[in-house]
This record gives C-alpha cells, structure tokens and sequence, in this order.
C-alpha cells in the first residue's frame, strides 16, 4: 500500500462514489482498493454516510405551520388543509 | 417535477397579481424551502419564518425574476439569502456558524478507520444514531452544510447548487466532498465508541 496513492485518490472519491469520475480514474480508484484495506474502509463508510442521511425522513411543515404560512401571506382563503 | 412550460405560466399569473396562482407556489415550492431552512438553522420556528419571508420577498420581487434559473433555483436563493441573514446574527448556539478559514480546496485526510459500513440494520435505526447524523449535520461549517443539504438530501444538481449559492460547480464540488468527509468520520467515531461501549459491558 503506498501513501502517495491514498492521498492521491481520496479527492476524487466523492465524484467516483456518484458515478461521475472519468473512465481513468475510476479504474485507478479499482486497482488502488484491490491493494489498500484501508481506503476500502475509506469508501465503504463514505457511501454509507450519504445513503444514511438519503434515508432519513425527511421533515414537514405541519398544519399548524402550513396554515400560518398562508395567513402571513394574506392567502387563508386558499389554504386546503391536507387530509393525513 | 414541474417543466419549463408550466414555471413560466406560473411566474406571469404571480406577476399579474393572481393570488390563487401565489397559493399554487407556495403548495409546490414550500415544503423544500422549509427543509432548507430548517436543516441550515436547526429551529423549526425560525426555519418557518425563514419559508414566509422568502415567499413574501418572491412575490413582492417576481418583477426581477430572472428565467434562466427556473423558479425552483431562484426561491432556494431568495431562501438561503434569508438563512444566511439569521446564521449571521449573534448569539446563535444551536448550529455551527463556523466559517471557513483554512485553504478551500484542503481534503483532510481520514482519521477514523473503524469499519462500520456493515453492521446490522437495527444499529443504524436507534433514535441515538438518528440523533447523532442530525447533530453531526448541525456541527458541519455551514457553507459545507448547505452545500451537502442541497446535494445530498434535496438532491439538486452541482449546477443548481452552485446558482443557489452563488459559487462555482468547482466549490460545490469540493464542499461536497469535505462534507461527506467530515460527516464519515464523525459517524465513524460514534459507531467505533458504541462497538467498543458494548464490547466492554459484555
């Protein structure tokens, strides 16, 4: 395992991980984990990071909120609130 | 979502005063602009009156409208201008206002080597590791949060990101990446001290 690879690598590992590293580079990144446990580890806990926070649920205005927001906006009498 | 066509429509009945057509933005736009403001701001109180300004600032400054970005882009901007106005006051405890001061391009290089990318499901779910990402978001220097908000959790595209922001695809990009870095290797320290936690109380 050589350093100078995994210093070199690890700027480009986000654009590899979203599929947007050219064909070079990702074949480099490849040859590199084959070798280097370390930056598997690396990228194995990169991609779980963003698919965690993909996951999590994502936060709502709730009625009260919603109802407000129009009131501010002078537009109550379109409000519809939102059946659950 | 919603294409050029029907944007534009909507943009000209706002700009001719048509209240139901303001309703009608503000059923599609609100909820991502409230998401934004809530996970820059970390206050659901705040995040709401962050929503009402920016659709008050949108109607009221429709004129200057521009179409190239599309109406999504503009309102996120309008939004983030008004977030950045609250993060910039003083005294504010709940996020990190940190800006950056090191060299901009600088990638840290990862510390944290615990693999925790494969552990059971349940592990992940717990309301204390739900806790923890949302608390290690709120820690993130704010222009890398905003940056992995929009990217990562609203999913938009570098170059939305970077309209929004007002910065180049090249900082985006690069804010992205120092983001997810910084977030791994928090999460990793939690899972390594949790593993390790458990292993001692057995």
């Amino acid at each position: 395992m050589e350093q100078h690879d995994c210093r070199h690598l690890l700027g480009d590992l986000s654009e590899y991980l979203d599929g947007d590293a050219s064909a070079a580079v990702c074949a480099e990144i490849e040859r590199h984990l084959a070798d280097c446990a370390k930056c598997r580890v690396v990228v194995d806990t990169l991609r779980k990071t963003v698919l965690l926070y993909h996951d999590q649920p994502k936060p709502e205005l709730d009625e009260n909120a919603r109802a407000r927001l129009y009131r501010a906006l002078d537009l109550q009498n379109f409000f519809a609130p939102k059946s659950q | 979502m919603n294409d050029h066509a029907t944007e534009q429509s909507l943009s000209e009945r706002i700009r001719a005063g048509d209240k139901a057509a303001c309703a009608e933005c503000i059923e599609i736009h609100s909820p991502a602009i409230y998401r934004l403001a809530l996970r820059m701001l970390g206050n659901q109180a705040e995040a709401e009156d962050v929503t009402q300004e920016t659709f008050l600032n949108a109607f009221k400054s429709i004129d200057t409208f521009e179409w190239r970005a599309g109406l999504q882009t503009w309102l996120h901007r309008i939004a983030y201008n008004n977030v950045l106005m609250r993060l910039r006051k003083p005294r504010r405890e709940t996020v990190s206002v940190q800006v950056l001061t090191e060299n901009e391009g600088l990638i840290e290089t990862p510390r944290q080597l615990f693999d925790w990318c494969c552990l059971p499901e349940a592990e992940y779910a717990t309301t204390e590791a739900r806790a923890e990402l949302a608390r290690a978001l709120n820690d993130l220097p704010e222009k890398l949060r905003a940056v992995f908000v929009l990217r990562d959790l609203e999913e938009h595209s570098t170059e939305e990101t970077a309209t929004i922001l007002a910065i180049s695809t090249e900082a985006v990009k690069t804010r992205l990446h120092r983001a997810r870095l910084a977030l791994r290797e928090r999460l990793a320290d939690y899972y390594a001290e949790r593993i390790n936690r458990r292993e001692e109380t057995k």
